[in-house]
């Protein structure tokens, strides 16, 4: 049995037109019958461009968004019918990691308030405990616990990440979303984050959901990678076969717009590229 | 004569918390039909670089303090803002990494690309626009005559950032500055502009300085690349020699710190992170700025002490570290990738 399995997942959004009232003219499929599944312990990159649906597979599957059909099933439970209290439950054993630490923590919180939160929620633990927890987790991170008194906005990005990411831990969840999680940050911050991540799945045994549009960072991260393009998946498989030996149109053109820091690859991805255009325009 | 030659240029910013040195000590030469890239995280100074070659830097708070900007021999630093407003656009264009805000949104996309052409060429309206057509055609934007008088909120991203390319042709610029070209862009849409930058430069005989964070871009883009760190060139090379011979740490780290997308065990294995994070610009390290960070700095080292100079540490290749890789006694112990 897989840790999650999603069949036929789909997200629509209503258009709506008029001046007084409003009339539905239409609907955004942004996720349009998504099925995969992810077993305990891995990574399942999910890559796409801006509004191929990526982000809202992984909302839907949270439920942070309401599926409009479909099934996710989460430790064998399905979720897309659980009532908000059960959801609320189970949430503690799925979290996600945002991409923009600038917005997703509360200013007004402390380090230590925002870390100790989902704790709080669920009621775990006395405050004393807590209070211990929130440390361990910071120390987890590589964050100094010392600085739990002190706000986001005293930090950089990548340590503000690293807070988001202790918060997620809190609750000792066995899925993670990973929503684009490094994509705010500079590149030598974000091999931090992402050997962090790394390191912590080894360690807590984590299964990844990994949402990202760089599809290096994504190669770096999964052992399968589902590719989106519109809503729907174009192809799913075993990372290395599919960045080595890509099925779909789509996948092929994806990868050959991958700048590689190699100048003489460069050169010959340019060549791919020109004929891969007019394949694509002609298909 | 170099087409640009940039001199020990100092743009510093007056704020309250105290002066912070965001381009400090630059120095460059560009050659007149070649691309330069200068590369670098946030904070680096690489748009500002770009910003006080324009003049376009807010003053208040950031003045150029020191240095000159030779484009064609004439001191740029030097000139009114009457004098700068001839030379922009017309002699030296630019395009910015936000093609969604560089646009007037309410102004139809004809107008914006006409009022350029009118500006320099003082030509009527009719003639403006029927450049402007052409040019639209230049950047491959499909029924270019019928798009002149959509507003910008009609194009994607993509065909956003032709128009600016378009807008920034439109008086045949000897130097075009790219600041993030393609940054707010997806993967397929940035190749396409990278390539259509390409051909215009050559079609346009234009000089380029491609500006951006991204080693696979200047990869791509540049002949010559200019690596920044903390306000100052750290290494300059030839595309080539840069990727394949790396010099300083910093460029060295930040080419591993990339993930790969080819290779074994990318899976399993560990990206070469860097530690800590660059120097607050208001009262940088007198000594080498990469200093805490470098994995071959020793406490004894001159290095820890006192800035080094850039040095040519062989033809064509310029580098500021004390620990250049090819001048490093023993080789550090292989890191597990």
């Amino acid at each position: 049995m897989s840790l999650l399995e999603v069949r036929e997942l789909e997200k629509h959004f209503p258009v709506k037109s008029g001046v007084l009232f409003d009339r539905t003219v239409g609907h955004v499929k942004a996720v349009d019958g998504v099925s995969f599944e992810i077993e305990e312990g891995e990574t399942l990159g999910l890559v796409g461009e801006s509004g191929s649906g990526k982000s809202t597979t992984g909302y839907c599957i949270l439920r942070l968004l309401e599926p409009s059909a479909g099934s996710v099933k989460f430790m064998d439970r399905e979720l897309t019918t659980m009532g908000r209290e059960e959801i609320r439950k189970v949430r503690r054993e799925m979290q996600i990691v945002f991409q923009d630490p600038y917005s997703s923590l509360d200013p007004r919180m402390t380090v230590g308030n925002i870390v100790g939160e989902p704790l709080q929620v669920h009621g775990i633990g006395s405050s004393r405990g807590r209070r211990s927890r929130v440390r361990e987790l910071l120390d987890v991170v590589g964050f100094n616990p010392g600085f739990v008194n002190r706000y986001p906005h005293e930090f950089s990005g990548g340590q503000r990440q690293r807070i988001g990411i202790a918060r997620a831990l809190a609750l000792n969840p066995r899925l993670i979303v990973c929503d684009e999680p490094v994509s705010a940050l500079d590149v030598s911050i974000q091999a931090q984050i992402l050997n962090l991540l790394k390191d912590l799945q080894r360690d807590f045994g984590l299964t990844y959901l990994f949402i990202a549009h760089d599809l290096a960072v994504v190669r770096a991260m999964s052992d399968r990678i589902a590719v989106m393009n519109r809503g729907k998946l174009v192809e799913i498989g075993p990372a290395e076969q599919v960045y080595t030996n890509p099925q779909d149109d789509y996948t092929k053109a994806l990868l050959s717009a991958v700048p590689v820091p190699d100048p003489r690859k460069m050169q010959e991805r340019k060549t791919q590229r020109r004929k891969l255009r007019h394949a694509l325009a002609e298909a | 004569m170099a087409l640009l030659e940039v001199r020990d240029l100092q743009t510093h910013f007056f704020t309250r918390e105290g002066v912070v040195k965001a381009v400090d000590g630059v120095s460059f030469t560009l050659e007149k039909g070649k691309t330069l890239g200068i590369v670098g995280e946030s904070g680096c100074g690489k748009s500002v670089t770009a910003l006080s070659i324009m003049g376009l830097i807010p003053k208040p708070p950031a003045k150029i303090v020191g240095g000159e900007v030779l484009f064609e021999g004439r001191d740029l630093t030097k000139l009114s803002e009457r004098q700068l407003e001839d030379v922009r656009g017309k002699e030296i264009a630019m395009i910015f990494q936000d093609p969604m805000t560089s646009l007037n949104p309410t102004l139809k996309i004809g107008t914006q690309i006409t009022e350029v052409i009118r500006r320099h060429y003082g030509v009527g309206k009719d003639e403006a626009r029927k450049r402007a057509v052409g040019l639209l055609d230049e950047v491959h934007i499909p029924n270019a005559a019928g798009r002149l008088d959509d507003y910008p909120h009609r194009f994607s991203g993509g065909m956003r950032q032709r128009v600016m390319i378009a807008i920034a042709l439109s008086c045949n610029p000897k130097l075009l500055i790219a600041d993030e070209p393609t940054t707010a862009l997806d993967v397929t849409v940035q190749a396409q502009v990278l390539d259509l930058l390409d051909e215009l430069r050559h079609s346009h005989d234009m000089s380029m300085i491609i500006i951006t964070h991204d080693m696979g871009v200047v990869a791509e883009a540049a002949d010559d690349i200019i690596v920044m760190y903390a306000g100052q060139f750290v290494e300059q090379a030839t595309t080539l020699d840069l990727f394949d011979h790396p010099e300083h740490p910093y460029t060295e780290a930040l080419l591993g710190a990339l993930p790969q997308i080819e290779g074994e065990g990318i899976r399993e294995g560990r990206l070469t992170a860097i530690p800590g994070r660059p120097p607050d610009l208001i009262d940088p390290p007198v000594a080498c700025r990469f200093g805490p960070r470098c994995p071959y700095a020793n406490r004894k080292d001159s290095c820890t002490t006192t800035m080094p100079e850039l040095r040519e540490i062989r033809p064509g290749h310029l580098v500021r570290s004390a620990h250049p890789t090819s001048e490093r006694a023993e080789v550090r112990e292989e890191v597990p990738v």
